[in-house]
């Protein structure tokens, strides 16, 4: 199934909620909405799925315009961060309520195996109220996965869910996925869960799309300075500096060795530099260059500690691995390797990215 | 500030008899004047029920609370003097910001010159001195949050400021800033504060120790690194980390140590005692090695995951999914190929009855 949005704008009120968009998610694949809350991805799905008419643009599915098209003509299922089931129905008849209107055959069956597949076979003759939220959620994503539906829409359905039950039912989802034809969409803000996912991403902020493309290509090829901030946990460490003969200067601090691609008629020589918490290291390595700082702050997260420093040249977080002890106002030396470092120009797009460790 | 005692239990249904009818089993806690402290668990593992019996919304059905030493059991929230963050924000839209923090000490008829200090200090040190004029009502729910916390943290005069996940309606680039400014407070103010989530990265980076609870109980207390790197229960070693712990079954008798279902030849040094016992290793200590070297077994790659730092590894060690944690520049074979892992090594705990025993 082919969505195509094709220039789409959402007004309410006075307020632009979306501007100028147009965006065809892969066919048969997940697209991961990234962005903070108010980015539009709610927005933008109602529009997807019909809940919404946009107010300039069009939608296209498979060729042929549906915008304004109700929810009910199309073939769309979707799963909301609330859990949302039919209350005086069984966890087996809230599955099977899509197969029944539809009049299909071997329902049973199919209900057994869509709850099998989600770990809730055991609960078939309980109602959702008697569930735990993870179940729940769990009931409402085999109902819609029982809709069969070409597309298939997701606004942040592991949000309400504990953290252990996140990472578990993400994993069986993106199992779910990868074997289904279904075009899959889905919202998150965190950054961590669009890598997992993979597929593809579309990065958006306060109403725009800034960048669309494989997840793994957008999160190390990042347009500009608000994709990288956007799709960065902990947020990309970012630099004011200048370009120099030679590289990228660091006010009263390292020059990076980096070769630019030629300036676009002379224009300004700011730039900014961008580096990942997980760039920055404790111990040198040969042809690192260093920062200088005082400890703000030390949080250990178990595998990892985020040093939070404040530097010659700003203030920045380091993710080390493993568990370290600072003391809080200690001078502490950090290093990076020039490499690892994202230049952006003065209007905040990207001139250089890090070439990535592996040819991906 | 105050140090808080716990020896009690809690029963929602009256005359409990099995554990199942127990939302706090039995326990005995002491939280020190001036720690911070995170109380962390699945839903429905009894931490918001400790936390309302700390505050005073709840009373224990048997046992008693003692606050530096008295039994303040019968206490009202107010006469225990706690304060308390929500996980939604409770401020009075009506109000100005600064009008809002400096609420809470109006209440107690602060002296007005020691109120404006107060919501001074509050203010900066939540980069909201330039907003303090402004109505909270046009504020967005990041920003009213942030006044939540601020009115929490006002009152220097509090037993414990209790928090329930009270960063739950933040976007993840602000809770960065905020759990940093709730650091530096309680490292300049020494409050005691009490933090219930489910959260294990915000527990571990906001606390000094952290209580794990699990079905009424509290499995195991300590620093972040205690529980990263020796779990006292295989729930916790499940729980903290993202993924958790490896955790297989492992056999050894009479010298022979059977990991799976392939016998692995025990590295030099490492204890091992008999019987039926459970493997845990870290997916970040899980490393790819020669297969035949002590302590290594034969996986197959199920998947090779990129998560932008590094690559995430699912492989089968039989019928039993192992992950490991490696670098970009580590080459893996495709799913389906075969690799080894180092399993068994200094970084291993092993489990009986899933407890640890070495």
């Amino acid at each position: 199934m082919q969505l195509r949005l094709e220039s789409i704008g959402k007004k309410v009120g006075s307020e632009d909620w979306l501007y100028d968009m147009s965006l065809s998610p892969q066919p048969g694949a997940v697209t991961v909405l990234l962005g903070a809350t108010r980015a539009g991805k709610t927005s933008l799905m109602r529009i997807m799925a019909g809940l919404d008419a946009p107010s300039t643009g069009k939608v296209l599915v498979d060729g042929l315009d549906v915008t304004g098209q109700s929810v009910r003509r199309r073939d769309v299922a979707m799963v909301y961060q609330q859990f949302i089931n039919y209350p005086s129905l069984t966890v087996a008849q809230n599955i099977a309520s899509p197969m029944k209107l539809r009049g299909e055959k071997n329902i049973d069956q199919r209900v057994r195996a869509l709850a099998d597949k989600l770990h809730i076979g055991m609960f078939l003759d309980r109602l959702p109220a008697e569930l735990s939220g993870g179940q729940q959620q769990r009931v409402a994503l085999a109902r819609a996965l029982a809709k069969n539906a070409s597309l298939m829409l997701l606004d942040e359905p592991l949000v309400n869910l504990d953290y252990k039950l996140r990472e578990e039912l993400r994993e069986e989802l993106a199992q779910v996925f990868s074997t289904s034809d279904a075009t899959v969409v889905y919202a998150t803000t965190e950054p961590g869960e669009a890598l997992l996912l993979g597929g593809y991403t579309a990065v958006l902020d306060r109403g725009e799309l800034l960048q669309y493309g494989p997840t793994a290509q957008v999160f190390q090829q990042p347009r500009s300075l608000r994709v990288a901030r956007a799709f960065s946990d902990p947020p990309m460490n970012f630099f004011q500096a200048f370009r120099v003969l030679g590289g990228v200067q660091l006010p009263r601090s390292a020059l990076l060795p980096l070769a630019l691609p030629d300036a676009a008629s002379g224009s300004a020589e700011n730039v900014t530099v961008g580096l990942r918490a997980s760039a920055l290291r404790l111990r040198e390595r040969e042809g690192d260059l260093s920062l200088h700082g005082k400890v703000l702050l030390a949080e250990i997260s178990g595998s990892d500690t985020f040093v939070h420093l404040s530097s010659d040249i700003g203030d920045l977080v380091a993710q080390v691995p493993g568990v370290h002890h600072f003391t809080l106002g200690a001078a502490q030396t950090l290093y990076f390797a020039p490499s690892a470092a994202f230049v952006f120009d003065a209007a905040g797009d990207l001139l250089l990215a890090p070439a990535g460790a592996r040819s991906s | 500030m105050a140090r808080i005692d716990l020896d009690l239990a809690h029963a929602y249904k009256a005359k409990p008899q099995s554990e199942e009818d127990y939302a706090l089993l039995p326990l005995k806690l002491s939280f020190e004047d001036g720690g911070a402290y995170a109380l962390l668990g699945p839903s429905g593992c009894g931490k918001t029920t400790m936390l309302n019996i700390i505050s005073g919304l709840l009373t224990p059905s048997q046992g008693a609370v003692f606050f530096d030493g008295v039994d303040k059991t019968a206490a009202t929230p107010q006469e225990r003097n706690i304060a308390q963050v929500f996980q939604f924000p409770v401020i009075y839209d009506t109000m100005t910001v600064g009008e809002n923090l400096a609420f809470p000490l109006r209440n107690r008829k602060v002296p007005p010159a020691r109120i404006k200090e107060r919501v001074g200090q509050i203010a900066e040190m939540l980069e909201m001195s330039h907003q303090l004029d402004q109505r909270a009502a046009g504020l967005s729910a990041d920003a009213k949050q942030k006044i939540s916390l601020g009115r929490g943290l006002v009152r220097d005069d509090v037993s414990a400021v209790l928090f329930d996940e009270p960063l739950t309606v933040i976007d993840p680039h602000l809770k960065w800033q905020l759990r940093r400014k709730l650091k530096q407070i309680h490292h300049e103010l020494k409050l005691t504060l009490i933090y219930v989530t489910h959260d294990q990265v915000e527990a571990l980076t906001f606390a000094e120790r952290i209580l794990v609870m699990s079905r009424g109980r509290v499995v195991q207390e300590g620093t972040p690194e205690e529980l990263f790197e020796r779990p006292a229960h295989t729930f916790v070693g499940h729980f903290i980390g993202s993924p958790g712990m490896n955790l297989l079954p492992l056999s050894a008798s009479g010298g022979r140590v059977v990991l799976g279902e392939q016998e692995v030849q025990a590295p030099p040094g490492l204890r091992i005692p008999e019987g039926e016992l459970t493997l845990g290793i870290r997916p970040e200590y899980t490393h790819v090695a020669d297969p035949g070297q002590p302590g290594v077994v034969l996986a197959r790659v199920e998947k090779v995951q990129d998560i932008g730092t590094g690559q995430l590894l699912t492989a089968r060690v039989g019928p039993h999914a192992v992950r490991a944690r490696v670098g970009l520049e580590q080459a893996l074979p495709a799913a389906g190929g075969a690799v080894g892992l180092a399993l068994l090594g200094r970084h291993s705990c092993l489990y009986k009855n899933e407890e640890l025993i070495a």
